[in-house]
């Protein structure tokens, strides 16, 4: 048995998740890659800004900053700025790191800024009863689209990997023993590494949708997800609507407060 | 304190004081956007905080440029940033968590005339209140008003006390004449600066509270990532820094965080009067608008008029008492302002006196001339 206990704090819980939902799957996940990384408790900070994947702070013992909506990529950039020997993890939401704090989320990958980021994708905003968000796919209802999504979804993945990212895995709930190891290697990774995760909501997202219970969902993403060694040999058409899981992409670039230190060493005075 | 080249005398902007006074304030974290006319802030910041060993970052927007120097601060780090009105209502929500997160830093908003884009490179008084209640809530803030270069230095050190000894954001109010006039400037010298560190708990990490009550109502500080993991949120909380829904709790958490200002207002604001003695006329007045004053009071003055004047220093929290005392004398009250009479009601409530309000939007400066032609009518 893993010892949860380690880094939970006890004496907040019961949790504020649904029953089904997918974030507890996650936080575990990165307990586990934390444990596995050999990172002391109080050397992390985990950042979060707004909504249900933004309540993780709460339950578990690190430095933890639970922000506003959309800000958590750059609070964390403040704070690794001001102390870079701080591991930074921030967990935040399809809707939180992608529409309101789409803009920080683009720039802390740009900069490729030393953070880890976990993002659970469950293409719904959840905290707020269910309305559309930048990932709820075309045609499916939320409580702001009850005739269906007309808009097109971002591929969050792709995002940061376009705008700069040197580390991005996608993976689902379904996948939690890959997802661990996924995360251990975004922690290890020095700059911007992003990790998106699946993640059912089976209260606002399956149910309007009627895409049944949490397991259901979890079994959806299993049969449709397509590792990417195996996705690349594949036709776009035969990839379409399947999840492609896997390390996406993996460079080196030059990392943010590296950048600045080397700044600070060649103009400062003594 | 950090020894910096210092002459005695130097010509100097305001905003190039404002930067300088802030490094001499133990500033070394500053994130923030291009915004005319504060963008000078920026520039000197980006040039003397490295070389200072401090952090200057250019953030993607005045959203993030807020929650970055939060997040530093709360490692421990004496931090700011600079803005204008529009880039200052993008920063309000965050002020209001530094409010409530009581987390200390320092804004500087050059105000231009609103609202939207309104009057980028003319002046303007515009933001006074919103400096006061821009973001939502209950909130405690300070904000300050100098009126000259010096005065912009002093007054920026002295926000950074004022954000260090109660936790809060503090906003330094300038306007585009101060912040862009080239003036001579005579440094304090270094024993007559005082700077003041928050202050951090002596508890072990084991015992410590984030927001533990203290007789002060200012909880005691713990650099956060050094070994005290502690929660900090944005929701009602208590002592142990982690939300509540326990009315008692989160009504004493609203009472303290206001209290804490109100508490200490007579320690907190600062005004200086001239002419006041015998005085029948008053002008209050604050910013660039006081120096068009102390002009047209001593040509008054002159005309054998009984006029005085009553400066702003500290706008918030506002000297209410403080103007009701020399009010017994007074007949009226003029208050010259670059907004529409955003400080006027407050002037008026304070005395209970008619308040005669002179007012420019037209992102023109209000001249001696028209302030003095407004003390003439109103002798008569």
């Amino acid at each position: 048995m893993f010892p949860y206990e380690k880094y939970l704090r006890l004496d907040k819980f019961p949790h504020i998740w649904c029953t089904g939902c997918g974030c507890g799957i996650i936080m575990k996940a990165m307990l586990r890659a934390i444990e596995h990384s050999k990172i002391p408790k109080d050397s992390i900070a985990l950042v979060s800004g707004i909504g249900c994947s933004s309540r993780t702070p709460g339950y578990v013992d690190f430095n933890t900053l639970h922000t506003t909506h959309g800000r958590a990529i750059a609070f964390a950039t403040g704070l690794k700025l001001a102390k870079p020997e701080l591991k930074i993890i921030v967990v935040s939401g399809d809707g939180d790191a992608t529409a309101i704090g789409g803009n920080h989320f683009i720039h802390a990958a740009r900069r490729n800024i030393d953070m880890t980021v976990i993002i659970y994708n469950n293409y719904i905003y959840g905290m707020t009863g269910g309305q559309a968000s930048p990932t709820t796919p075309l045609g499916k209802k939320a409580s702001t689209a009850p005739y269906g999504s007309i808009e097109p979804t971002f591929d969050i993945s792709g995002l940061a990997i376009a705008a700069g990212a040197t580390f991005v895995a996608r993976s689902t709930c379904y996948h939690a023993v890959q997802l661990d190891k996924f995360i251990r290697k975004g922690l290890l990774k020095k700059g911007f590494s992003l990790i998106e995760v699946l993640s059912p909501c089976p209260i606002y997202y399956a149910r309007p949708n009627r895409e049944g219970t949490s397991v259901d969902m979890l079994r959806w993403y299993k049969e449709n997800s397509i590792p990417i060694e195996v996705a690349r040999k594949m036709s776009d058409t035969k990839k379409e609507g399947k999840i492609i899981t896997g390390i996406l992409h993996n460079i080196e670039r030059a990392e943010f407060c590296e950048e600045y230190r080397k700044l600070v060493e060649r103009v400062s005075k003594n | 304190m950090q020894k910096i080249n210092r002459q005695d005398a130097k010509l100097m902007t305001g905003n190039e004081a404002c930067a300088e006074a802030a490094i001499v304030a133990g500033m070394r974290f500053f994130a923030g956007y291009p915004i005319t006319p504060s963008s000078e802030i920026a520039e000197v910041l980006s040039r003397r905080l490295p070389q200072e060993k401090g952090v200057f970052i250019q953030m993607e927007d005045e959203l993030a440029s807020m929650a970055a120097i939060i997040a530093a601060s709360l490692t421990g780090v004496k931090s700011m940033t600079a803005t204008s009105g529009p880039g200052f209502s993008l920063m309000q929500e965050n002020i209001g968590y530094a409010s409530m997160a009581e987390v200390p830093c320092v804004i500087v908003s050059v105000q231009r005339g609103g609202p939207s884009t309104g009057l980028p490179t003319l002046p303007s008084q515009a933001d006074v209140m919103q400096s006061r209640w821009g973001t939502h809530g209950d909130h405690p803030i300070i904000v300050v008003t100098p009126s000259t270069v010096r005065e912009t230095f002093d007054w920026t050190i002295k926000s950074f006390n004022f954000a260090e000894r109660f936790r809060v954001p503090v906003v330094v109010l300038l306007d585009e004449i101060i912040a862009h006039i080239t003036e001579k400037i005579i440094f304090p010298k270094e024993e007559e600066i005082k700077i003041i560190e928050r202050k951090r708990t002596k508890e072990t990490p084991e015992t410590y509270l984030p927001y533990k009550y203290t007789d002060s109502d200012i909880p005691l500080f713990a650099d956060f990532g050094s070994g005290y993991r502690y929660n900090v949120t944005g929701l009602s909380h208590d002592e142990t820094g982690f939300p509540t829904n326990d009315p008692k709790k989160i009504d004493a958490l609203y009472r303290r965080l206001n209290q804490k200002i109100e508490r200490y207002k007579n320690e907190i604001i600062e005004f200086k009067t001239e002419f006041l003695e015998d005085a029948e006329i008053c002008v209050v007045a604050y910013g660039s608008s006081a120096r068009s004053t102390y002009r047209a009071i001593r040509q008054a003055r002159e005309a054998g008029i009984k006029v005085g004047i009553f400066q702003i220093f500290t706008i918030w929290p506002f000297p209410y008492e403080e103007l009701a005392k020399v009010s017994h004398h007074i007949k009226k009250f003029i208050v010259p302002e670059m907004n529409l009479g955003q400080i006027a009601h407050e002037v008026s409530c304070a005395t209970r006196c008619d308040v005669i309000k002179v007012n420019r939007v037209d992102g023109g400066l209000i001249t001696p001339d028209e302030i003095l032609e407004r003390i003439k009518h109103v002798s008569v």
